[in-house]
């Protein structure tokens, strides 16, 4: 079965950000008041193991398990949809205490409140889809 | 092997393990970004047959819905055979700040006072669940991309453009926290 492997990746993922507490309301609001160095020492390895880590992709071309090269996109160059957009998610993301992924990560957890996040995010990302030609980008 | 597992990890482990995953991607051919899910399932509940935004194969997606489905299963995984029963280390400051806003820390990942079961039915918790939501999914699609996409995947192929999200994804967790959380709580 070909999607196996993302079923597993993503079990990985969910243990890793229960693991990690970054699914933690706590740990979040933390971060937000700048009381722990643990969320920016999560990310901040991350991104330093990842950008190395595209860095080596990149100049060694390398290639995908089907043998296509990795290739990266570059994002829309604007700021404001990223500053605008960003700000409105990082409003919901310290109340909720949870980003997208998280927020299922709770649900297996059994925080099943957590449902009633992701229902509304459906929503804000359908509203999104509605008003987007109306928004500045 | 299991009891290393199921302590809390050390954030370099945990910081690691992430950029694993975005790398394994990577190399199935994938972008490591779990917000565009929250899309593609408006699309499968039908969506694109009124806003134009949601019309396209889902299908070429479905690798994520997967990866999807595989976190909530982590989910399961971590609060039962990798369950921890000790309580959280949050910092002291922290725990004080909340006890000044009326939400006592209990040592979980999150608040029973707003994610337990007997709380689930105040109005305040409801409205906080759901609005809180609505602006995670609306920003999240506005700025294409939420901490998996840009903070992660964006910032490690050094996008200014998802520099420029992550510093709005903490402008707008500084004003929650700090403006409005006691104007909420």
């Amino acid at each position: 079965m070909k999607g196996l492997k993302f079923i597993l990746a993503g079990i990985f993922f969910g243990i890793i950000m229960v693991k990690s507490e970054a699914v933690s309301w706590y740990r979040i609001q933390e971060m937000f008041r700048f009381q722990s160095f643990h969320m920016y020492g999560i990310i901040g390895t991350a991104v330093i193991v990842g950008a190395t880590s595209v860095y080596l992709i990149k100049k060694f071309r390398l290639k995908d398990v089907q043998g296509l090269p990795i290739t990266f996109k570059d994002k829309e160059k604007s700021w404001k949809k990223y500053l605008i957009g960003g700000s409105i998610f990082g409003l919901g993301w310290a109340l909720t205490g949870a980003c997208p992924g998280p927020m299922f990560v709770n649900i297996g957890y059994g925080y099943l409140p957590m449902i009633l996040v992701v229902l509304g995010a459906l929503a804000g990302t359908y509203l999104y889809g509605l008003v987007r030609d109306k928004l500045p980008h | 092997m299991l009891d290393i597992l199921r302590q809390p990890w050390h954030w370099y482990i945990s910081g690691l393990a992430i950029a694993f995953i975005m790398v394994l991607l990577l190399f199935y051919g994938k972008s490591f970004g779990f917000s565009s899910n929250l899309r593609t399932i408006c699309t499968i509940a039908g969506a694109g047959k009124r806003v134009k935004f949601f019309d396209f194969d889902w299908r070429t997606q479905k690798w994520n819905l997967l990866f999807l489905i595989g976190s909530v299963l982590g989910g399961v995984i971590s609060a039962t055979l990798l369950k921890n029963d000790e309580p959280l280390k949050l910092s002291e400051a922290t725990i004080l700040d909340l006890q000044n806003l009326g939400i006592t820390f209990d040592g979980d990942l999150n608040p029973s006072q707003i994610f337990g079961l007997a709380e689930f039915y105040s109005l305040k918790n409801l409205l906080i669940l759901i609005v809180g939501g609505v602006l995670v999914g609306f920003g999240t699609r506005y700025a294409g991309g939420c901490t998996s996409g840009h903070a992660i995947s964006g910032l490690s192929n050094l996008q200014i453009p998802s520099l420029v999200a992550v510093i709005g994804f903490f402008a707008g967790g500084l004003i929650m926290t700090h403006l409005l959380f006691p104007l909420i709580f």
